[in-house]
């Protein structure tokens, strides 16, 4: 594996609340480029409310408040200045249940290029979302129902379809709320072959509950608890030598 | 004769509970066996034995007993020779003689004669009714105190009578509505015996007031629907041009940009414009609004009429934006926030979100949500009768008078009415095709807004 030092998002500081309740406490990492960061942990230990910080999607909450840095390529991105709209369309987010529109498989692909206004014409945005179906290796699947809708697909191909709909706008970023959980093993093993390909041009965050999938695709892992960052570090290191006593009880499965 | 059925019958309904209960207790008292159901079961089983025959004598007594009296009194009175007498007005006069209610003078033999008979058998039948309520009130306790034993599964029996009296209620409702139907039905028949149904259907003239002159068959010319429904139409497009935006936007509003508090505040206020009485809609349609388009009208050069389309239908609309409001709020609301997170994930803003994901996921519930309010702008009277005058105008100036079905409807049955002239029975036929057309916009909408939550669900 190339070893490369550049670091695409960094986080200090976080704190998040919803209305009184403190979901993170202080939480700070670095997360390198052009690679998998696992976010693993027991329920409700704020991994998935982390993940959204990253994206400004906690906005959508009314009650929760987030303070502290996380800055994306050296911009700070939790203040009232960012545009949100433009940090959206640089990090990409594939979600815990498959999302499709309601509208056709084409059209979901096409949908981000065409209010971002990356295609000037009709065989750009042609070409854009081939390539981006490709990409998330469903164009085989579907390239003779392109308008069929896409709710009709299957699970996995529907949640390969929402990454698709996600890398077609050029993301540099692609966050990942547990998107296997609602998936069959063959799906999921489609998935995170697709997360290994996707890694060479992407940086990847993925919040899971499987510690085997933390282990097979991430090359670093955070383990959350209790709204608190424990242990952050090489995967290979997490799974085999913890530091933490806490981490070592949770990925044997002592609780959690 | 009310006040003290009333009494007898909860003392029937008092002594059937305890006897019932007694006699089950005595029972287990002797066999020391463990009774299958309750006492309270055994009691209640009792008490509906008691209670329900009672019930039954009381109605049969309150619907037949005027009827039979009355059959009596004509049977058995003298008519005198050559005098004109009506069955209704004789009656009348013999029961206010018997009340001692008629104060006029010289009555004839024949009337003092029957207000006696009447008096008394009143006073026969009310002594055979207490009788009869007690002896059925006791025959009833005791069958069904002999069937009591240990064995006996009161409670299963009582939950089935629940279940018989639940089942009684909920078809008066049902019977009630197909009543309705077929009277509206019969009626109908009864207006296209005497005037075709293609003319009443496709003619454009609507003059059922104009005298049938003698050798002019009513079937002539007069009842032609087609103003009345392009009235119907064009008031409730009018106001359907009011409530669809002002509705739509206030409901995307309402759930996608208002903070929790204002929407707990707004949408309850908007609902209580459903609550304004009708009346007093087309009070103000026909007090601020009609003058205003009429000197609209005048301002732009357009002649308009005192009550217009444009008065009625802009009021209609007001009144029926919560209705597209609060439904199509509950609609965008169930749109699932996957999607918007989706939608916004990607890195579009609220407006597109709203216009490109959110409304085509809604657009089914919204459309059913329009067909409602439009049904409901169809089936409105008050305001059209205040506001848009009579007239049965086939135009499509809303600036002009104009008329609508319920419209004609209430014209038709207003004031002394014989059964028997089509125009009366019109009434009728207006009603029957506005069911349908009501009837199919409910059933088409609640279909739209069914599959739409299965899709989601």
């Amino acid at each position: 594996m190339v070893e490369n030092n550049n670091t695409k998002i960094s986080a200090k500081d976080v704190d998040v609340f919803y209305s009184e309740k403190q979901a993170l406490n202080k939480i700070s990492m670095d997360i390198k480029e052009k690679e998998v960061t696992a976010l693993i942990g027991p329920s409700g230990c704020g991994k998935s409310t982390f993940l959204r910080c990253i994206n400004r999607m906690n906005d959508l909450i009314e009650i929760c408040k987030v303070t502290g840095s996380i800055k994306v390529d050296n911009e700070e991105i939790i203040s009232s200045s960012t545009d949100v709209v433009s940090l959206r369309s640089k990090i990409g987010m594939v979600f815990q249940k498959p999302n499709p529109f309601p509208k056709s498989i084409f059209d979901n692909v096409a949908y981000g290029p065409s209010i971002h206004g990356l295609a000037d014409t009709k065989s750009d945005l042609e070409n854009i979302v081939i390539t981006s179906l490709k990409k998330a290796g469903l164009y085989n699947e579907v390239k003779d129902r392109l308008n069929e809708p896409g709710t009709s697909l299957s699970g996995g191909q529907q949640q390969r379809l929402c990454i698709a709909r996600a890398i077609a706008v050029n993301p540099e970023i692609i966050l990942m709320d547990e998107p296997c959980s609602a998936l069959d093993p063959i799906a999921t093993a489609i998935i995170e072959e697709l997360i290994d390909e996707l890694r060479l041009n992407y940086t990847i965050i993925i919040v899971t509950h499987s510690m085997q999938q933390a282990a097979r695709v991430s090359q670093k892992t955070c383990f959350f608890h209790l709204g608190e960052l424990i242990e952050s570090g090489e995967t290979n290191k997490i799974f085999t030598n913890p530091d933490n006593t806490k981490t070592q009880d949770y990925i044997t499965g002592r609780f959690g | 004769m009310f006040f003290w059925s009333i009494v007898l019958i909860l003392i029937g309904i008092y002594s059937s509970y305890i006897f019932g209960k007694s006699r089950i207790k005595k029972l287990v008292y002797s066999t020391n066996l463990k009774p299958k159901s309750q006492y309270n079961y055994h009691a209640q089983y009792v008490l509906s034995w008691c209670l329900l025959p009672a019930l039954i004598v009381y109605f049969s007594w309150a619907v037949f007993e005027e009827q039979i009296i009355q059959n009596l009194i004509l049977d058995s009175f003298e008519y005198v020779e050559g005098a004109a007498y009506n069955d209704g007005l004789l009656l009348a006069e013999i029961r206010n003689v018997a009340n001692n209610t008629d104060f006029s003078e010289g009555k004839s033999q024949e009337i003092i004669n029957a207000a006696s008979q009447y008096k008394s058998l009143k006073l026969t039948s009310e002594i055979s009714f207490y009788i009869s309520i007690i002896i059925i009130m006791i025959l009833g306790s005791l069958y069904a105190v002999r069937k009591i034993n240990i064995q006996f599964n009161a409670q299963d029996t009582i939950e089935k009578y629940i279940k018989y009296i639940l089942i009684f209620c909920s078809s008066i409702a049902v019977l009630t509505t197909i009543g309705i139907i077929f009277s509206l039905i019969f009626e109908s028949f009864r207006f296209f015996s005497q005037v075709s149904i293609f003319e009443f259907l496709f003619s454009t003239e609507w003059y059922p007031f104009i005298p049938i002159r003698e050798g002019q068959a009513a079937a002539e010319g007069s009842f032609g629907a087609v103003p009345i429904f392009a009235g119907t139409f064009l008031i409730m497009i009018v106001a359907m041009c009011v409530a669809a935006p002002i509705g739509l936007l206030t409901a995307i509003y309402l759930s996608e940009y208002a903070s929790q508090k204002v929407r707990k505040t707004v949408k309850p206020l908007l609902e209580i414009l459903a609550g304004i009485p009708t009346i007093v809609y087309g009070f103000f349609a026909f007090v601020t609004v009609a003058p205003f388009v009429k000197s609209f009208g005048q301002s732009i050069g357009i002649d308009a009429s005192p009550t217009s389309a444009l008065a009625a239908g802009l009021v209609m609309g007001v009144m029926i934006i919560p209705f597209i409001s609060s439904l199509s709020d509950d609609v965008i609301n169930s749109v699932p926030q996957s999607l918007r997170e989706g939608s916004l994930g990607i890195g579009a803003n609220k407006a597109e979100t709203i216009k490109k994901v959110i409304l085509p996921a809604a657009l089914p519930g919204i459309v059913g949500a329009f067909l409602l309010a439009i049904s409901r702008a169809i089936g409105e009277t008050m305001i059209v009768v205040v506001a848009a005058g009579t007239a049965a105008n086939l135009t499509a100036n809303p600036f002009e008078n104009v008329t609508t079905v319920t419209v004609q409807i209430v014209v038709a049955l207003i004031g002394d009415q014989e059964f028997d002239n089509p125009r009366t029975l019109s009434a009728f036929a207006l009603g029957l095709v506005l069911f349908v057309i009501t009837l199919s916009l409910n059933v088409l909408a609640l279909r739209i807004v069914k599959k739409y939550r299965e899709r989601y669900e």
